[in-house]
């Protein structure tokens, strides 16, 4: 078969786009019962019962339809209402909130809303796969900032500061962190605040995780003095609500920003998915305690996994939110890319090599322990077992 | 009660036989530490007894089951508890709880026929001075128990890799 890049018909700005490493990785993994999987990025919980259920009773009523560009009015209201008390944060539902189709569409609709040709954008490295394909494919440069064990895979302002030009337009963020599990708590946003201030840029930052925060309280760069109006917020429910499938995020922003994204949305998309919306209100009303549970068995899989990394001489950074513990393997002498395969093909045993991630990536491992802790015990088992005859 | 404590009583809630050196993990606290927590909720009687639970018709032992709902009159001097005592006495009966609305009392009573707990029934509970009248139901079948669905569990069908 004809490689895409020799295709004439296909334009240069997606050959531009660097072929997922994640993926080349998923063509490895054959469907095996043995194999134990830590490289999944979501959750292993199926949608709370309440969430489904109030989508069946939505379809047998026949909720079909498209609904308006912005979503569900009910369901800005109550991201809103959430929000806020989260966040200690206001957003009107009727014009600072725009329901998408997961955080991926909200990503790229940020980025195309503000991005010209030739117009730079700084990503914290390791960063989750999608930011640099989107800035690519809206004619933007991705600059990439590595962030180190060191640090807590914490992002310094002064490293951002390095890599500003006359083209850099904004900055990503994504705490808690894909694929390292780092936060950042207020007082290091302040800083990277302070840079985005003084240089005028615009902060997306990827809240997806947001709820799966286990030490400390989450806080977002938006609320800190000044932020709110050059910082776009990006959530949805996914992770903390176990609804991967349905496809359901939303954007908060000021006005002017919230119209150019909405003006891409509204031809590109047109609205999200109307039962993923009905979802979205049954599981922002009536979804807390399902999310408690759920973080306070993800935390219990945190500890043993960490835990169990030290133990068998892994060194693992102590992540403080989302689903992952990023191991650094480098000690073994093996690249990340040998560990992942060598693992794979010897012990059966799924793990993401780092520099998929970007370079700043080389050298450790991402483990989702988005798994049952049988499977944790099993593979940190096989993983060791595989130390051992190295 | 602290967030650790809660913690250690929910993970044994859903799994009895957790180790001290198992919840230490998971809890982040040393496993002597957990021990002597447990022994304490042991002492003050809040963790009440670890049980297992058995699929009784899958070892081929077949029990019927039965939920009896019961009126009763109340004597001088004698209230609901003293009801109950007598009642949650006989080995028979698993379970006894009181209730508002139409019935007062509802049981579950476990034999190996429906014949025995049927006589069980009439000659044992309905026969007591207290009880006004009895109500018997057979359990057909039972789906759900203490908060276990007891069909196949359902697992999320996730792909073996994505980002
Ligand atoms: C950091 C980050 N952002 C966005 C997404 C995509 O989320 P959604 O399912 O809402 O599109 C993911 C999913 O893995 C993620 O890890």
């Amino acid at each position: 078969m004809e490689r895409m890049e020799d295709c004439r018909f296909v334009a240069e700005k997606v050959k531009n786009v660097p072929p997922s490493g994640i993926r080349r990785f998923f063509d490895l993994v054959s469907d095996n019962e043995e194999i134990i999987s830590l490289g999944v990025g979501e959750p292993d919980y199926v949608s709370p019962w309440h969430i489904r259920e109030a989508c069946i009773h939505s379809l047998e009523h026949g909720e079909t339809s498209y609904t308006s560009n912005s979503g569900l009015i009910e369901l800005r209201e109550e991201i809103s209402r959430n929000y806020t008390r989260r966040q200690d944060l206001y957003y009107n539902p009727e014009s600072e909130i725009l329901v998408t189709s997961g955080v991926s569409e909200a990503l790229d609709l940020a980025i195309r809303s503000i991005v010209d040709i030739g117009d730079e954008v700084i990503v914290t490295e390791p960063t989750y796969v999608a930011y640099i394909p989107s800035i690519v494919l809206a004619g933007g440069k991705a600059v990439p900032v590595p962030t180190t064990r060191e640090d807590d895979f914490r992002v310094k302002a002064e490293e951002i500061e390095k890599r500003i030009t006359a083209r850099t337009k904004a900055i990503i963020i994504n705490y808690p962190n894909n694929p390292t599990g780092a936060i950042m708590p207020r007082d290091e946003l302040e800083t990277i605040a302070k840079v985005a201030e003084k240089h005028d840029l615009v902060v997306i930052t990827d809240e997806v995780y947001e709820r799966l925060t286990y030490t400390g309280k989450h806080c977002s760069i938006a609320a800190l003095d000044g932020m709110r109006e050059r910082t776009i917020v990006l959530n949805g429910f996914s992770k903390a609500y176990s609804m991967t499938g349905f496809r359901l995020g939303y954007i908060l922003a000021p006005e002017p920003l919230l119209n150019a994204m909405m003006r891409i949305h509204q031809y590109t998309m047109l609205c999200a998915p109307v039962t993923a919306q009905v979802g979205g209100i049954e599981a922002l009303r009536n979804g807390e305690s399902e999310v408690q549970a759920m973080v306070n068995e993800y935390n219990r899989r945190r500890r043993l996994i960490v835990k169990g990394f030290n133990n068998i001489g892994l060194d693992c950074f102590n992540p403080g939110g989302a689903f992952y513990a990023f191991p650094s393997i480098a000690a073994t002498g093996l690249t990340s890319e040998q560990f992942a395969q060598r693992l794979l093909e010897e012990q059966k045993v799924v793990t993401i090599p780092g520099d998929v991630f970007g370079k700043a990536g080389t050298g450790f491992l991402r483990c989702a322990y988005a798994a049952s802790r049988e499977d944790i015990k099993e593979a940190l088992e096989r993983i060791e077992a595989f130390l051992n005859r190295l | 009660m602290d967030s650790k404590t809660r913690d250690i009583l929910e993970i044994l809630e859903n799994n009895a036989r957790a180790t001290p050196e198992e919840i230490s993990a998971l809890v982040d606290m040393p496993s002597k530490e957990v021990e002597d927590s447990i022994r304490h909720l042991e002492k003050v009687g809040i963790i009440r007894r670890y049980k297992t639970v058995i699929d009784w018709e899958l070892a081929g032992e077949d029990y019927v089951y039965a939920i009896i709902e019961l009126k009763v009159s109340l004597e001088r001097r004698q209230g609901y508890d003293a009801i109950a005592e007598r009642l949650y006495k006989f080995p028979e009966v698993r379970s006894v709880r009181l209730l508002s609305g139409e019935h007062d009392i509802v049981l579950t009573i476990r034999g190996k026929t429906m014949k025995q707990v049927a006589f069980f029934v009439a000659e044992k509970i309905a026969t007591l001075e207290q009880v006004q009248s009895t109500s018997t139901h057979f359990v057909l079948k039972t789906y759900k128990e203490d908060g276990l669905i007891l069909e196949e569990p359902e697992h999320a069908k996730r792909l073996p890799v994505s980002p």
